[in-house]
């Protein structure tokens, strides 16, 4: 997992922060700063709006630290209020409903079959040198509904786990798994096609002058 | 029993991640061997995944943590958690 945080070494900084030693917040808080912001990026779909929600989660995590009781992974605890605080900037932006928020559910139809393909080149990491790539990945996880989106970005983007990304969403674990696998489906669909021109040709692709 | 190319579909996410128990990843693995379209479909979802989680496709905005811990600073001096 990035950046896998230590309960213990985390409840410590708490209990010294708590007591006075406040410039350990910034320890505290690092680890979980890529998972605010991509959380809130993958509600918002705005990074300067994202980076605004994100500073205002840090400091709401700190006014409320005497709350956070170490029944779950600190992380966890962060996330959950990151994404409150995320959707009172969208239902504020948007001035929409609350339950229209989370309008698509797991019930939701939609088709989930895998682009069929013959054969497949593999892709290799090397290639996301060509921003390109990087741009079409971007897209395509933008593209997905935020049901599928943010479930994506906390297990395949920040490596969390089952349980704490369900945790940190509200929803159960089988609805983790379900939403994975369909985002997945959804993205190997997306991107298979489009993918192929990365895939290496020998000489023609890597062997050129850039 | 073989199991079909739907039925292997169902499966890839959890397959990928290792959660499939043994009988059904033995039954997954015999249908992957002969079948071209499912190897193709796991190879390429798995490539999917694989990318997206590369560090290279979802940076932080340049300057991200220098600004969060600013405006941390700040709220540090005027007041305790």
């Amino acid at each position: 997992m990035r950046n896998a945080p230590n309960p213990e070494i985390e409840a410590e900084w708490i209990r010294r922060i708590l007591a006075g030693e406040r410039h350990l917040f910034h320890q505290l808080i690092r680890p979980c700063e890529r998972a605010i912001y991509f959380l809130l990026y993958s509600l918002l779909r705005n990074e300067a709006e994202a980076e605004d929600v994100a500073q205002e989660t840090a400091i709401k995590v700190y006014r409320h630290l005497h709350l956070f009781r170490g029944d779950s992974q600190f992380r966890t605890w962060v996330l959950s209020i990151a994404r409150n605080e995320g959707l009172g900037r969208l239902r504020k932006k948007v001035n929409l409903r609350e339950d229209s928020l989370d309008a698509l559910t797991d019930a939701e139809a939609g088709d989930f079959t895998p682009a069929i393909l013959t054969s497949w080149r593999e892709i290799p990491a090397e290639a996301l040198e060509q921003r390109e790539l990087g741009e079409l990945l971007r897209q395509a996880i933008d593209g997905l509904p935020e049901i599928y989106r943010n479930v994506v970005l906390l297990r395949d983007i920040e490596e969390m786990g089952v349980r704490e990304t369900a945790a940190a969403l509200g929803i159960a674990e089988g609805a983790v798994k379900v939403r994975l696998h369909r985002a997945r489906a959804l993205l190997q669909r997306a991107l298979a096609a489009r993918l192929k021109k990365f895939a290496p040709r020998g000489r023609k692709l890597f062997g050129c002058a850039r | 029993m073989r199991i079909d190319c739907k039925h292997v579909w169902q499966h890839i996410s959890a397959y990928i991640d290792g959660e499939v128990d043994a009988a059904l990843r033995a039954e997954i693995d015999q249908h992957l061997e002969t079948c071209e379209i499912c190897s193709a479909v796991l190879d390429s979802t798995r490539n999917v995944v694989v990318l997206v989680a590369d560090n290279r496709v979802f940076e932080l905005p340049a300057g991200f943590g220098r600004r969060l811990h600013d405006r941390l600073e700040k709220e540090l001096e005027t007041a305790g958690p």
